[in-house]
């Protein structure tokens, strides 16, 4: 096998970026994922495992309930009485509901686990050794080991129509690969040594050509691996907003139980005072009994959120993942909803990553005709886009057809001409380029540079356009001369302007970060709507760019694919690495986007601030919905005692037992009600916080005062009343 | 309607006279030079005034000041007896004298020794005059270290504990005391150093008249939040307040510097808009309680109040139900134990009102600095929860709320409902002990115990007289109960303003949740509400509500 390997039938690098125009319908709201109650079923024996109380005791709420529901058990099994049982069984639920919700969250990722777990086949490596060689000439051996045992730092080859066995960059060779597997894409990609397209990802398979790739990864520890254990939640942990919330639901619990152990000595004494009362099954001489004591204190404590904080976090992961985006860390996903400034590469993000050519612009006296011909031979043979581009431009706007060129010779690009062109069998020379470069081509055949070329070159950039210059040159003797000049114009993607708008009313800045000069920079910028722009940027630049806004108090978010795109992904509070890009890039980030998309950032950001929401609105929900529960049970705990509580009864309900059952079924029943909620995420749409506060607050808060009022008394009223004896 | 113009009085007289007195307190408070008298005191005491102190060692100060205070006053109230102008007054037993001690240390001021027989002249004068000032101060300290946490920012600093304390007393209280006491002494409040005068009163009965330093005392009991009367009846009694006009006086002094407080809070953090944000939420919760516990008052709804048209009863007819109403609401709002009026004579869900304001964790205004504190860890969990709702990582103030700071809020608001409640199961759960302090039996007996230990957790001092708090077994628990309930919040107030010192301030966009406007003036009004008596009200319901919906 030579060092040196063939490279045939090279795909057409174009389908290798995918890029998808951003909705422009309307406004827009984070999509939502389905929740079929199928679903709910299947989780059900997971939801009961999950009853087991050293997994529990993670989620203090849900924890106390359990403990809630074993004490009732136990006072059920000693005096056994209808309502006893029926607490009891409510009690149960409304843990086994928490875990439902969990469950069916963490589902939906194991479905996708599953899916990618059949993809990791056992595959057969071909590991090089002695590779690379000090000769060029000498051959390799090769031998045959399981994947598994790829380690940093192998070679192996990998041809058309094998899996490649593990994470590497492509160090020989250029092959179209179906990654399919991985991101669900079905056109394949091109990956090549060197440059930016290099990373190849252990699992997905050659479609042509074979290259020499140098694994990156050590056993186990896949990109893949990693993916199968975020979709899975194996490692998740808790962000640091849930972390605080729990924090807020650990001490409401805690708050609600010093109020409900207190209160028995209180009820204790009122009962002694007002010794008369009869008593009943909710109070007597030892005071509440223990069935209504702990079905108060699991009405008061915030179950509603604490079933379903960590189905919340789960979800939004998922969210993303339904998206193609992995997020390495929960981290990531809060902060992305913090984010306050959003650095975007121009190329590939808000234009499209090729220029097109726009207009001729003639110098002097030369008809415009003459001048699209001149670009439009020169073109026919360049196969760049820019150079399709011009051939189309002369086709659509000029009405010229590409012409036969038979035994002309094609000067093609480089860096050191900066021009490119043709020379045509009748002896006339056509060229294109940078200005300068044609200029001197120009100058060097006798020609004379007009001062009208400086001005249309002046008037293309400052457009944000790339001017080149078209001159032409024949055997005739006379001297070479200029044409005109071809605006080549980056193209702003349809409807990121609204895009960017809307992300001002959500209070982010956007940067666009280009390598042109300030004057195109600046054009493009105003015409893509972003707020600012950092023109001539290296990737030196960039990262001072992050540091400097970071040390102001920003919060960044970037995305990236190149390996000097690394520092200032991991520098970014949200980095997103392009699945495309190369390997160093996806470690650097703290997510990677399979769909290689660069405008999906903004989804990114609207799923973190969904996924907050969700929790506040939750939240609030949860603490207002106490309110009414109070209203239900304490006339019904001390009305026996104190007749005069009755006037608390403001929802009527059939009787003291009926009342503290229907406030318990409320507050199981709530939780299975709000689980599509907490799976979807609350509706979010882009707007200022103002806005978004005045919304959630008066649905939210004012909505959680409101519903259990009815919903207890529908209860009461539909289904409780009739169970005899309550 | 005189009831509400008298209300609205007192309201506008606050509100006007709260930016004065607020702005001069932010000037002088915080920053600017050391007075000559000051150099002299801080080179005394060998303080050097321009070293700052992390929380610890704020913290650390407040202590030892307290320790100091305590061990002087208790050693003062032992001793009395030996004491000039003690008017025969022996020295108080040690258990009294403890919880006395105590209760004036922690600007709480439950007396459980009747005033005329307990203290003499110079123990009220050196040790519990002394204390009314330096109680004060030491909450205004603690939140002037919040308020440097959350304005500093990459700093550990939070200022000088004797400097904020010596500033407190002598820039701001004692200039405060002169001018309100010469006020009062002129509408007849005494100032003497007279003893006991025996007269034959008009119907021939001997009275025993007391003369005594009041003028010089009434001001700072007031306005420090600290109630504690010179006589038992506090401002009921006419040598305290003698007419319907000092009575006013009175309660602007116990609303104006916890008001003036939150204009200091706007000044210091540069933003005045915040300022009135804050005192909305307060003018809510006030307006509120007030308007609740009128209605309560001047409800006719049992027989007595039916014949005489309004809960007279322990009422003095020179102030009148209304006015008894004001005070006993801006009272136990702002913290001070002073009473115009006998509050377990209060109709009971009137009573109920009173409880409710110091459940709120007296916020609205609140005692001196306490009521900041307070209303801003109220706030705080207010912007956590609405932080959340707008999708953001909370922030206040360009300060990110999360879990590290979020840890001292909670455990701040978990301190009053704990010992509250825990206090009151324990004495009633043993009859003995506790419950036998009850001065009525059933609900109205169950109102008055945890008046008592509401009033003692949230250093408030004033009390349903019918509660006979002087036991050995309720002198210690409510030394307990008010030690807690004064310097654990402290602690976390202090431990809060140290995590916000050393963060890097954020930045405000359209995104960032806004502390003001009327969403968030509601958000933050129901938080405080929802989340102070959801905690108290089965206990609530088994006292005031039981007995006032009879």
């Amino acid at each position: 096998m030579s060092a040196a390997m063939p490279v045939t039938d090279r795909p057409d690098p174009a389908s290798e970026t995918r890029v998808r125009p951003p909705d422009t319908t309307g406004p827009r709201k984070v999509g939502a994922g389905m929740l079929d109650p199928k679903q709910l079923w299947r989780a059900l024996p997971e939801a009961l495992r999950k009853l087991n109380p050293v997994t529990l005791v993670r989620n203090p709420v849900m924890f106390v309930t359990e403990i809630g529901a074993v004490l009732t058990t136990a006072l059920a099994a000693v005096h056994p009485s209808l309502f006893a049982v029926l607490i009891t069984g409510w009690l149960w639920l409304t843990v086994v509901f928490a875990n439902l919700a969990e469950a069916v969250a963490e589902s939906r990722g194991k479905a996708q686990a599953d899916s990618l777990r059949r993809t990791r086949q056992q595959t057969t490596a071909r590991r090089l050794t002695d590779w690379p060689a000090e000769h060029a000439e000498a051959s390799y051996r090769e031998e045959q080991v399981a994947a598994g045992q790829l380690r940093r730092g192998d070679f192996v080859v990998v041809a058309a129509g094998e899996l490649i066995p593990g994470d590497g960059d492509v160090v020989e060779g250029v092959a179209s690969v179906d990654e399919s597997a991985i991101t669900g894409e079905s056109a394949p990609v091109i990956r090549e040594s060197g440059g930016d397209r290099c990373a190849v990802t252990g699992g997905t398979r050659v479609l042509s050509d074979q290259v020499v790739v140098r694994i990156t990864q050590e056993p186990g520890d896949s990109f893949l691996d990693r993916m199968i254990a975020l979709v899975e939640g194996a490692n998740r942990q808790k962000t640091p907003n849930e972390l605080a919330l729990n924090l807020l639901l650990t001490m409401l619990t805690f708050v609600f139980l010093t109020a409900v152990v207190t209160l028995q000595p209180m009820a204790v004494f009122s009962k002694h005072y007002n010794a008369a009362a009869h008593n009943t099954a909710v109070v007597n001489g030892n005071g509440v009994t223990g069935i209504v004591l702990v079905s108060l204190l699991v009405c008061l404590i915030p179950t509603t959120i604490g079933a379903l904080l960590s189905a919340i976090g789960i979800a939004g992961m998922d969210r993303l993942v339904q998206r193609n985006v992995l997020a390495m860390s929960g981290r990531a996903v809060e902060a992305a909803g913090d984010v306050n400034t959003l650095l975007l590469d121009k190329t590939g993000t808000i234009t499209f990553g090729n220029r097109q050519a726009a207009a001729f612009l003639p110098v002097g006296q030369i008809p415009a005709r003459r001048l699209a011909e001149a670009a439009l031979l020169s073109s026919q043979a360049d196969e760049t886009p820019e150079g399709r581009s011009v051939v189309a431009f002369a086709r659509d706007e000029h009405g010229l057809n590409e012409q036969d060129t038979t035994g002309a010779a094609w000067v093609p690009f480089s860096a050191t001409t900066r021009m490119s062109g043709v020379d045509l069998l009748s002896g006339r020379c056509l060229r294109k380029g940078a200005a300068t470069a044609v200029a001197a081509w120009v100058k060097e055949r006798g020609g004379t540079v007009p001062p009208a070329l400086d001005a249309a070159v002046d008037q293309v950039s400052a457009a944000g356009g790339t001017p080149l210059a078209v001159a032409e040159h024949d055997d005739t003797g006379a001297p070479a001369r200029v044409l005109g000049v071809i605006h080549l114009k980056d193209v702003v993607k349809p409807g990121l302007k609204e895009r960017f708008a809307e992300l001002r009313r959500m209070g982010i800045r956007t940067v666009m970060i280009t390598g042109d000069n300030p004057v195109t920079a600046r054009a493009i910028a105003a015409e893509a709507g972003v707020d600012d722009f950092l023109a001539e940027a290296t990737p030196e630049d960039k990262l001072a760019l992050i540091k400097q806004e970071q040390a102001g108090g920003q919060l960044i978010a970037m995305t990236g694919d190149g390996t000097n795109d690394a520092p200032a992904l991991a520098q970014a509070d949200v980095g997103v690495a392009m699945n495309t890009g190369t390997s160093a890039a996806k470690e650097a980030g703290n997510m990677v986007d399979l769909d290689s998309d660069p405008t999906k950032i903004i989804e990114i950001v609207e799923i973190g601030k969904q996924l907050l929401i969700t929790r506040g609105a939750l939240t609030a929900f949860s603490i207002a919905n106490d309110i009414a529960k109070y209203f239900a049970i304490l006339p019904a705990m001390f009305g026996a005692v104190y007749p005069s509580l009755h006037a608390l009864d403001i929802m009527h309900l059939h009787s003291p037992m009926s009342a503290i059952l229907s406030a318990v079924i409320f507050n199981a029943v709530v939780i299975v009600a709000l689980i599509p909620l907490a799976l979807r995420g609350v509706r979010y749409r882009p707007a200022s916080a103002s806005a978004l506060l005045t919304r959630n607050l008066w649905v939210y808060g004012l909505g959680g005062v409101l519903v259990p009022f009815v919903a207890i008394k529908l209860i009461d009223l539909l289904f409780v009343q009739f169970i005899p004896g309550i | 309607m005189a009831a509400w113009m008298q209300a609205l009085l007192v309201i506008a007289v606050v509100v006007g006279l709260h930016v004065p007195l607020g702005d001069y307190m932010a000037r002088q408070l915080d920053g600017g030079r050391h007075l000559k008298p000051e150099r002299a005191f801080y080179r005394l005491c060998g303080i050097d005034p321009e070293r700052e102190q992390n929380w610890k060692h704020y913290l650390l100060a407040l202590m030892a000041f307290t320790v100091m205070s305590i061990a002087a006053l208790f050693g003062l109230l032992i001793g009395q007896g030996r004491l000039p102008w003690s008017r025969g007054t022996g020295g108080m037993p040690w258990r009294t004298a403890l919880h006395t001690a105590i209760s004036f240390t922690t600007n709480t001021s439950w007396q459980n020794y009747v005033p005329e027989t307990g203290t003499g002249h110079f123990v009220i004068m050196a040790g519990l005059g002394v204390q009314a000032f330096a109680s004060a101060a030491v909450g205004i300290c603690a939140a002037l270290a919040l308020i440097r946490g959350l304005v500093r920012h990459s700093t550990e600093d939070l200022g000088n504990f004797w400097v904020d304390l010596i500033r407190t007393v002598f820039r701001v209280l004692v200039p405060l005391a002169v001018v309100a006491g010469l006020l009062l002494i002129g509408l007849g409040v005494e100032q003497n150093l007279g003893g006991n005068h025996t007269v034959t009163t008009l119907t021939g009965a001997q009275q025993t008249l007391i003369g005594g330093p009041v003028g010089s005392w009434e001001p700072v009991k007031l306005f420090s939040g600290d109630g504690g009367g010179f006589f038992n009846a506090s401002s009921a009694h006419p040598f305290e307040n003698p007419t319907a006009g000092s009575n006013l006086i009175e309660i602007v002094l116990m609303l104006l510097i916890p008001t003036a407080f939150i204009r200091t809070y706007g000044r210091l953090i540069g933003s005045l808009k915040q300022a009135w944000t804050l005192l909305a939420v307060v003018g809510i919760l006030f307006a509120l309680l007030l308007g609740a516990g009128a209605l309560a008052q001047s409800s006719t709804h049992s027989t007595v109040a039916a014949a005489v048209g309004g809960q007279t009863e322990g009422t003095e007819t020179r102030i009148g139900v209304p006015g008894s109403t004001l005070f006993g609401v801006s009272a136990t709002a702002s913290a001070d134990g002073a009473g115009a009026a006998s509050y377990d004579s209060f109709s009971s869900l009137g009573g109920g009102v009173l409880l409710a304001a110091m459940m709120l964790g007296e916020i609205a205004p609140g005692g001196t600095g306490s009521g900041l504190y307070g209303l801003l860890m109220a706030v705080l969990i207010a912007v956590f929860i609405g932080g959340l709702m707008v999708g953001r990582t909370p922030e206040y103030l360009r300060k990110r709320i999360g879990f590290g700071e979020m840890r001292y809020v909670v455990m701040y608001a978990l301190v009053a409902p704990t010992v509250i409640l825990t206090c009151t199961a324990i004495s009633i759960a043993l009859p003995q002990d506790g419950a036998a302090s009850m001065g009525n039996p059933g609900p109205h007996g169950l109102t008055e115990l945890i008046y008592a230990y509401t009033s003692n957790t949230q250093s408030n001092g004033s009390s349903m007289a019918g509660f006979n708090g002087a036991t050995d077994f309720h002198n210690g628990l409510m030394v307990v109960a008010m030690l807690l309930g004064r310097y654990v919040p402290i602690a976390f107030v202090l431990a809060l303003a140290g995590r916000l010192a050393k963060q890097r301030p954020g930045v405000v966009t359209v995104g960032t949740l806004r502390a003001s406007g009327v969403n968030f003036v509601t958000l933050a009004t129901g938080a405080a509400l929802i989340l102070a008596l959801l905690n108290f009200l089965p206990a609530l319901a088994l006292g005031p509500l039981t007995e006032g919906l009879m």
